[in-house]
């Protein structure tokens, strides 16, 4: 096992869903144990593409579609977990956690706490996340900071494939259950828009990134900009925008939501003593406002202005690609922020 | 399939255990709770949902089960995990919340894990099926042998998650099997009031698996109608999904008034009281005279009151430790 960054990945550039799907591969031939369950990922792959060519190389016994159950196949995985396999589980859209959130918060998540540590649940649940393609309020939505703010399980974002195929390595071996929320528009499937930044150079040996460490995506001096998922994305851009205008941002890629990795936020906020967080997920109760709180109850005086963010506003996702454009964080929104900021 | 004379004896000693653990537990519970009741007073807070009545739902399944098998239990578990062989000691100090309890006090009545006999269970409606398939698809995907079996009421059969995985295991045909204990109440709603079908064994047709009814609390009745699950699913021929007829001689919870029951009722549950019946049965067939029968109750009742004494002797744990084992 190794830690690498994407600085030393040599020159193969993969697509996040292929980086999961090639974790996942390398996994399941070292661990019999590992093994697929979900709707659509045999055959067809994945309607993501992050199990592709899983089936064709381990057969159906290891690689399942399951019925359209998913508090069935969810708690099955909780019960096969607990009981000496690692399975890796797919709710296609994070948005149909309400069929199954028990199985989710009360089972996968409670059970080793429930048992003082003595029953393991070493289960990964994969969900995709993220709209901007009109697919409407309930195949759209993000929901980290709900996941993240229910104890008992792991949450990862992978914002590109080098720490897409890190994380998922590190999850599955995880003895704790890991919830892995992949971002429809990085996956690398034309159909819903590309993100190109999202695919990079990927090693192709196996090594782990480490869950619960966050990354320094662009080094500056005068602000600091922190995401997760596809916002990385969009703050480098806003990044770009500002060094023309000759700020220098710094971008922080949080990649974990737990573990939090506040450390590596609050030292760069130190340094910049200003921070803008930017999340897809909805405004209030969330993600934004636990990086914000982080910093300022551990040290109020390094903030030069008022923290801002740039987040899904507290609305249903709507269809309409006018009203959904115009409601997602993008580049310009965080740009103004910081002028918004400047200017007070 | 016949129960052996030991397997009688079993069964009988199990039940008897277990009813005497919850008349203790009901004493204990009620210590601090008068003369008004205060659910968050006394040496058992919280909740407590007792097994009274329920016992040979327990033990006619559990005497076909090793301690490799699987076992998901409800809210309503205590019968289920005497029978499984759960760690008494632990087990009794876990319902106090002490640090020698099963997980320090951390889980309580209602989330008893028990790993070396491969107990646990759940205290939401509906979420023993899952785990137990999954355990299940677990044995089989590793050829390891021990077979999953659900615990569940008759309440729980309107759940989505019951239907989903009767379905799941039927066509993965896992080594599982559903076991309704059939109480005839949710809470306050009878069942009749709640389920379109007078017997829920009937919906096994629904997910092609064979449906069994056991009617009137019958010990030995469980025993062959479980027995012979058990055996389909050790030789993978899939689940079955079997309904109980039982009685619960307590309330729904301590502290429940149980006004909702028709006058007369209770009475007439309590003279079917399905101990003294098996006690009689057993005497009957000359496993069992008086004074065999006071050492064997005895016995169960000293163990009972060496594993209450073991959980009032313990400690809590400082309470600091109540951050510790969210993760591994």
């Amino acid at each position: 096992m190794t830690n690498t960054t994407a600085t030393d990945s040599g020159s193969r550039k993969l697509t996040i869903a292929r980086a999961m799907a090639e974790a996942t591969a390398q996994e399941m031939r070292a661990d019999p144990s590992v093994f697929v369950m979900g709707e659509d990922v045999g055959p067809l792959g994945g309607v993501f593409g992050n199990t592709r060519g899983l089936y064709d190389e381990f057969g159906g016994e290891r690689v399942r579609d399951t019925p359209i159950s998913e508090t069935a196949f969810i708690g099955a995985a909780v019960g096969a977990a607990s009981d000496g396999m690692r399975p890796i589980v797919e709710l296609m859209f994070v948005d149909f956690f309400g069929v199954c959130m028990d199985a989710i918060y009360n089972m996968m998540a409670k059970n080793t706490y429930f048992s003082g540590g003595k029953v393991k649940v070493p289960m990964v649940l994969m969900t995709s996340t993220g709209g901007g393609y009109s697919d409407g309020g309930q195949h759209s939505q993000c929901l980290y900071g709900t996941f993240a703010h229910l104890p008992g399980m792991k949450v990862v974002v992978p914002s590109n494939a080098h720490d897409a195929k890190g994380l998922m390595t590190a999850a599955i071996r995880d003895d704790n259950p890991v919830v892995f929320m992949y971002h429809k528009s990085l996956q690398g499937m034309g159909w819903l828009g590309t993100e190109k930044g999202a695919t990079v150079a990927t090693p192709e040996q196996s090594y782990t990134v480490e869950i619960g460490k966050a990354a320094v995506a662009k080094i500056g001096q005068d602000v600091t900009l922190v995401s997760l998922g596809a916002g990385v994305h969009h703050c480098l851009r806003a990044a770009k925008a500002l060094g023309e205008e000759g700020v220098d941002a710094e971008v922080v890629d949080l990649r974990s939501l737990v573990p939090l990795d506040r450390e590596t936020v609050r030292a760069s906020v130190a340094k910049t003593g200003r921070l803008i967080v930017v999340d897809e997920d909805y405004h209030s109760f969330g993600v934004s406002g636990e990086i914000i709180a982080s910093v300022a109850e551990h040290d109020l005086a390094c903030l030069k202005a008022a923290p801002r963010r740039v987040a899904y506003p507290d609305i249903p996702i709507p269809f309409a690609p006018t009203m959904e454009q115009w409601a997602l964080p993008n580049a310009d929104k965080i740009v103004d922020a910081f002028h918004q900021m400047m200017s007070q | 399939m016949q129960p052996t004379n030991d397997q009688r004896l079993w069964m009988y000693r199990q039940m008897v255990t277990s009813r005497h653990l919850e008349e203790r537990i009901e004493a204990l519970y009620m210590e601090g709770k008068t003369p008004v009741f205060n659910m968050a007073k006394g040496p058992i807070p919280g909740e407590m949902h007792l097994s009274n009545g329920q016992e040979p739902c327990a033990v006619g399944v559990c005497a076909h089960l090793d301690a490799e098998d699987v076992v998901v239990a409800t809210h309503r578990p205590h019968h289920i995990a005497v029978a499984k062989g759960v760690d008494l000691n632990a087990m009794v100090a876990e319902i106090f919340g002490k640090a020698s309890g099963l997980s320090g006090g951390r889980g309580g009545h209602m989330h008893i894990f028990d790993a070396d006999v491969n107990f646990s269970c759940s205290g939401i409606i509906g979420e023993s099926l899952g785990p137990a398939a999954g355990a299940a698809l677990s044995r089989k995907m590793q050829g390891k042998p021990g077979v999953a079996v659900a615990f569940l009421g008759e309440g729980a059969a309107n759940q989505g998650a019951f239907h989903e995985a009767l379905n799941l295991a039927a066509v993965w045909k896992l080594p599982v099997v559903f076991v309704i204990e059939d109480n005839a109440w949710g809470i306050s709603v009878a069942k009749q009031a709640s389920t379109a079908v007078p017997r829920n064994d009937l919906r096994a047709s629904a997910y092609n698996m064979p449906g069994v009814h056991v009617a009137d609390n019958d010990v030995e009745g469980v025993f062959t109608a479980a027995g012979e699950a058990i055996a389909r699913a050790r030789e993978g021929e899939g689940p079955t999904l079997i309904e109980i007829e039982t009685s619960r001689l307590a309330g729904h919870f301590m502290g429940d008034g149980e006004d909702y029951r028709p006058e007369g009722e209770k009475e007439g549950l309590q003279q079917r009281d399905p101990i003294p019946r098996y006690r009689q049965m057993l005497i009957e067939a000359g496993l069992l005279d008086e004074a065999a029968d006071t050492e064997l109750v005895g016995e169960a009742r000293e163990r009972v009151e060496a594993a209450i004494r073991f959980a009032q002797q313990s400690d809590f744990l400082p309470p600091e430790a109540a951050l510790e084992t969210v993760f591994v």
